[in-house]
């Protein structure tokens, strides 16, 4: 017999096998997800989930594809929050303090309680990070959010209201776009192609006959 | 002692660690191409004659498919039972593009830039796409002892000399552009302090030219063009797939039959120009294997474009990724990107033998931890499954301490859930289902066969990577040829006079079923993978 535990799902309790993750359990259950399920490995956020282990107090996030189910688990799954994205026009803003104040005001309502940052299902330093984007330093926000999968925890237990990872991501954007420095050798590269420069070139290999084209590539020089 | 597995893996840790330090002054032999191909007959799963059958009708009728691919092909449409009033249009556009992931984002982005009334349908979120779970990088030729003839020439013959010049042509040559384009969107790729592009190679590249964003470079990509998509207010229609193109009585593509996946109902979009961007088929377990793709991976759009007329092209010819997760059970069939090894991880036996080149190309790789496993020398996790070694510590001691978490911290924390920490112990690996090398047959210019104003891009498309596609090229090629259909949509629906439409090619599709006796029970295309278990 295997080894089961019981786990509820919206309250309801179900028997599930004790090495499933809370998103194979609900399917052991006879769930099939349409909402809050995604990559299903950690990647896109989409199976944002809070739980609370029976006579423990303590609420938990978490991805639900990414953790194991335990015994006494009281779970729901999120598929849906509300989130509030601003738009802007990346080729007119500027990486300024005044940006963040323009798009995000509430960053600056931040009552320093740190829900957010517990609530991370990446363990992430949220707090810091809006911390970081409240002074305008773009880069260490970038830096500190990188990881940030936008499954939207800190968001559902922020009390002032903040949309963590889209501010993340205007920060990543403004780092990535206008602070981190500029590649020559690529915008060289784009010039030399668009120049016509590899034209004749790649013509000619794509003339070739397949055994030219095998012996070239088993002999190719291959970078140390 | 750190101990982080059962005994028998412990033990086989033991040969590995005694063989380490051996083992990292020498590079493992690369294979001659002879090899490869004997390696690739034997072991790889495309040669198993028993996971094809025969394809009874279309254009690829007589060609073999995967036993799951062949069965949805096999398999009627909803649109036979459900009768849709597709007089009545909900939405009315230039530019339909099936699909929110990489391709389909790029696409609307450009369409929106040459000026188009541009729509997105997605069967699940925008984002929720294998773009976003793409982790090592993207190639492109911008350094000095690189260009995109030597790039031609590793695809190429990475893909078995199978691949359409005229796409890998495309890819190449605009690779350099699209990694400006996206910097120029604000992704943040790996740079040094000077701004030179932090680059390393991929199994089967001569050069370094794969860039990343730490490994996730997919979910800096599609987290920034999801944004950009956003900021644009494209329209994207969430939880709705196509279930079928309309075409009109002059043969053009002219919208789709739309699913609300939440409460069954359908809608109509016309559209002057149609763009596959659906994806890939992991979720198909071919061969029963795991898959690292995301859920809604059911090759969709190839069973709608095949339906509509359009060919498909490699439908047999399907990567197996050589790292995926074989222990812990929980997470099973999870990518362990290719940038492991390219950062220095080698694969190793049960005896502690580096057996191969860690950084042959993906089916070579795959193939040879199929062999170690089934001549005895893998190792078996609790759960039963075998793998082989990846040497995790060679990485800290080759790049210093603090390599692992700076450069794959996705890999770091994903096995830190489950208590193994690769930084002292290697993690066990099997291949895994990655990618449909094939997919529906398009020309140069992005457009499929027979159907004048229906695109596909991204990995519902074929050709680009022959019969085994190179890490990198894959986020590459969403972003070259999701612009480019973007952009060739735009133009072409501004030529476009759509005729009476009508769904004509479903019935006659059907009946080809029926006189063929090859219908099954099933509906297609599938659209979610069946996992609920019900006990009656």
């Amino acid at each position: 017999m295997e080894n089961m535990v019981n786990v509820y799902f919206s309250g309801k309790r179900y028997s599930v096998p004790a090495d499933l993750t809370i998103m194979t359990a609900m399917e052991y259950a006879g769930y099939t997800w349409k909402r809050g399920c995604g990559c299903r490995h950690g990647f896109c956020g989409a199976c944002a989930t809070v739980y609370r282990i029976k006579g423990k107090n303590e609420l938990k996030t978490c991805l639900a594809c990414q953790t194991q189910v335990e015994e006494g688990m009281y779970v729901a799954s999120i598929p849906f929050f509300p989130t509030d994205k601003r738009t802007y026009e990346i080729e007119d803003i500027k990486p300024t303090q005044q940006i963040m104040m323009e798009l995000y005001p509430e960053i600056y309502s931040c009552i320093g309680c740190n829900a957010c940052t517990k609530a991370c299902t990446q363990d992430l330093n949220v707090m810091q990070y809006i911390a970081y984007a409240q002074r305008g330093e773009f880069e260490k926000c970038a830096e500190e959010s990188f990881d940030c999968i936008g499954c939207g925890c800190c968001t559902v237990r922020c009390p002032a209201g903040i949309s963590h990872p889209h501010v993340g991501v205007l920060a990543r954007r403004l780092t990535g776009k206008y602070i981190a420095p500029e590649t020559e050798h690529l915008a060289n590269r784009v010039d030399e192609v668009n120049k016509g420069e590899y034209d004749e070139l790649i013509e000619q290999i794509m003339q070739k006959p397949i055994t030219e084209m095998q012996e070239l590539y088993n002999t190719r020089e291959i970078e140390k | 002692m750190y101990t982080p597995y059962p005994e028998n893996m412990m033990e086989s840790i033991k040969k590995v660690e005694a063989t380490r330090e051996k083992r990292m002054s020498t590079e493992p032999r690369r294979l001659t191409a002879d090899e490869k191909d004997a390696l690739l007959k034997e072991f790889h799963p495309d040669y198993n004659p028993d996971a094809f059958a025969e394809i009874k009708v279309g254009p690829n009728k007589g060609q073999k498919a995967p036993l799951e691919l062949a069965e949805m092909l096999h398999s009627t449409s909803r649109l036979v039972n459900d009768k849709v009033d597709i007089t009545k249009v909900d939405y009315d556009v230039d530019v339909l593009v099936i699909g929110g992931g990489g391709a389909g984002s790029s696409c609307a982005i450009e369409a929106h830039n040459a000026g188009a009334n541009v729509m997105i349908v997605t069967k699940l979120r925008i984002g929720d796409a294998n773009t976003m779970m793409a982790e090592g990088g993207i190639q492109a030729a911008d350094k000095e002892n690189d260009s995109p003839v030597q790039h031609y020439l590793d695809c190429f013959g990475g893909g078995h000399f199978a691949a359409r010049p005229e796409l890998v042509k495309r890819l190449v040559m605009e690779a350099p552009d699209a990694i400006k384009w996206l910097n120029e969107l604000g992704v943040m790729f790996d740079k040094d302090a000077d701004g030179r592009m932090v680059t390393t190679h991929g199994g089967g590249t001569s050069r370094k030219r794969m860039h990343a964003c730490k490994d996730y470079s997919g979910a800096e990509i599609m987290r920034t063009l999801r944004d950009e998509v956003l900021n644009r207010q494209i329209p994207v229609i969430e939880f709705t797939s196509a279930v079928e193109i309309i075409k009109d009585d002059k043969g053009q593509a002219a919208g789709a039959v739309l699913l609300n996946m939440e409460t069954g109902d359908y809608s109509v979009a016309r559209a002057k120009t149609v763009v596959i961007a659906t994806g890939g088929a992991g979720r198909m377990h071919y061969q029963g294997f795991p898959t690292s793709n995301h859920y809604g991976a059911t090759a969709d759009g190839l069973i709608l474009g095949y339906r509509a007329g359009v060919p498909l092209l490699y439908q047999d010819s399907i990567q197996y990724h050589p790292t995926g997760v074989a222990h812990p059970v929980q997470i099973q069939g999870a990518l362990v990107t290719e940038k492991v090894r390219s950062v220095g991880a080698q694969l190793v036996n049960a005896e502690g033998e580096a057996y191969i080149h860690p950084l042959e190309t993906r089916d070579v790789n795959a193939s040879g931890v199929i062999r170690e496993c089934s001549e005895g020398r893998g190792v078996e996790a609790p759960s039963g499954q075998k793998g082989v070694w990846l040497d995790t510590p060679m990485i800290e001691i080759l790049g210093g301490e603090g390599t692992i978490e700076k450069r794959i911290p996705a890999m770091f924390r994903m096995y830190m859930k489950y208590g193994i920490d690769m930084r002292k112990v290697p993690i066990l690996i099997y291949p895994t289902l990655h990618y449909q090398n094939g997919g529906l047959e398009i020309d140069g210019e992005g457009f499929t066969k027979n159907i004048p104003n229906l695109l596909a891009a991204g990995e519902a498309a074929g050709g680009i990577h022959g019969r085994n596609r190179l890490m990198g090229n894959s986020l590459l090629d969403v972003i070259v040829f999701g612009r480019n259909a973007g952009k060739k949509a735009a133009a072409k629906a501004k030529e476009v006079e759509l005729g009476t439409m009508n769904l004509d090619h479903v019935a006659s599709y059907d009946e080809e079923l029926r006189g063929a006796s090859a219908a099954t029970e099933e509906v297609s295309p599938k659209l979610l993978p069946k996992y609920a278990r019900h006990e009656r």
